[in-house]
């Protein structure tokens, strides 16, 4: 199990290229930590998530 | 005019107003910044969601500097972790800190503003502090790295003006670094009294987001910073403590 944005979620084993892509995200349009840390977009293909791994995909929205 | 640059991180700008992109339709942004004639805009970061197909980026015009702030976080070590996600975004190494502990007054937390400061100057990042105009808190914010201090001038989206008028002064006379107002600036003649007191610049979200016209509360506001900012740089008049003082000759009157 894989907690990406505070939902648990079947993706251990998978690389951050792949979960996002499945999903729907625009890889060029989000961000990604894991455990705390950035994932470089030019590792999204190498970093493969696993069980435990906590998540976060984000982007830019509207803000003062 | 055209000299008078604000230079904040190694960047120069000839605007002086920051335009927010919160609490409006996408479809506004570029009318918005072309009216206010803005050279920043700040945006927030949130959690992705799929669903949604749009993103602001595809509205921000080219050219446009983006300053990602860190709303949400509760503390430091938040915001340092939103500010390098901003950055991951693409979005160039500008960062307003926004701290808050309190969801009701979002009053910004001036001592974790100090930590996240440091840490995310170290990291290179043009930090924009937003925090309450306290003197000894913004000399720690120059000691700590920041490009510009942004003090608020009453509380966010309150649309109520310059509340902490004579606080935002003492920062403006005593600070080596841009005094950007921020938060509260409710109509055009607010920001351009922060103009007038030798402000930067001055940021506004609400106070578009709310008007009955967006793009031309926004050319308000472009023409109020600028008259501010002429004011300023012309050096405004004396004030009489009591009395009067003539502008016609006291002299000549059809009298004997």
């Amino acid at each position: 199990m894989v907690r990406v944005n505070g939902q648990n979620l079947e993706i251990a084993g998978k690389t951050v290229a792949e979960f996002l892509a499945d999903a729907g995200y625009d890889p060029k349009r989000v961000a990604v930590e894991r455990g705390g840390g950035i994932v470089p977009k030019t590792q999204y293909g190498e970093t493969v998530l696993t069980d435990g791994d906590c998540v976060e995909v984000v982007s830019f929205v509207g803000g003062g | 005019m055209n000299d008078d640059t604000l230079r904040l991180g190694g960047h120069e700008f000839h605007s002086r107003f920051i335009l927010g992109s919160g609490k409006y339709s996408l479809k506004l942004i570029e009318a918005a910044v072309k009216d206010a004639g803005a050279e920043i805009i700040t945006l927030a970061v949130r959690r992705a969601n799929t669903k949604e197909q749009e993103n602001i980026l595809d509205y921000i015009p080219d050219g446009v500097t983006l300053l990602p702030n860190t709303s949400g976080a509760r503390n430091a070590e938040e915001a340092v972790r939103i500010a390098r996600l901003a950055r991951e975004l693409g979005c160039g190494d500008f960062v307003k800190i926004e701290i808050m502990r309190d969801s009701k007054y979002l009053l910004p937390d001036n001592q974790e503003t100090i930590r996240a400061t440091e840490i995310l100057a170290k990291e290179g990042f043009a930090v924009m502090p937003y925090m309450y105009p306290d003197l000894n808190t913004a000399r720690d914010l120059v000691g700590a790295g920041a490009a510009a201090v942004m003090p608020l001038g009453s509380p966010i989206g309150s649309n109520k003006g310059l509340a902490t008028r004579e606080f935002i002064q003492i920062l403006i006379d005593e600070i080596d670094l841009p005094v950007i107002v921020d938060a509260g600036i409710g109509k055009p003649s607010q920001a351009c009294e922060a103009m007038e007191m030798g402000a930067a610049a001055v940021m506004a979200n609400t106070a578009l987001a709310t008007a009955g016209n967006l793009p031309m509360m926004a050319a308000a506001f472009r023409q109020a910073v600028e008259a501010g900012r002429k004011g300023y740089l012309a050096g405004l008049g004396r004030v009489l403590t009591r009395g009067a003082s003539a502008s016609d000759p006291l002299t000549g009157f059809l009298r004997d």
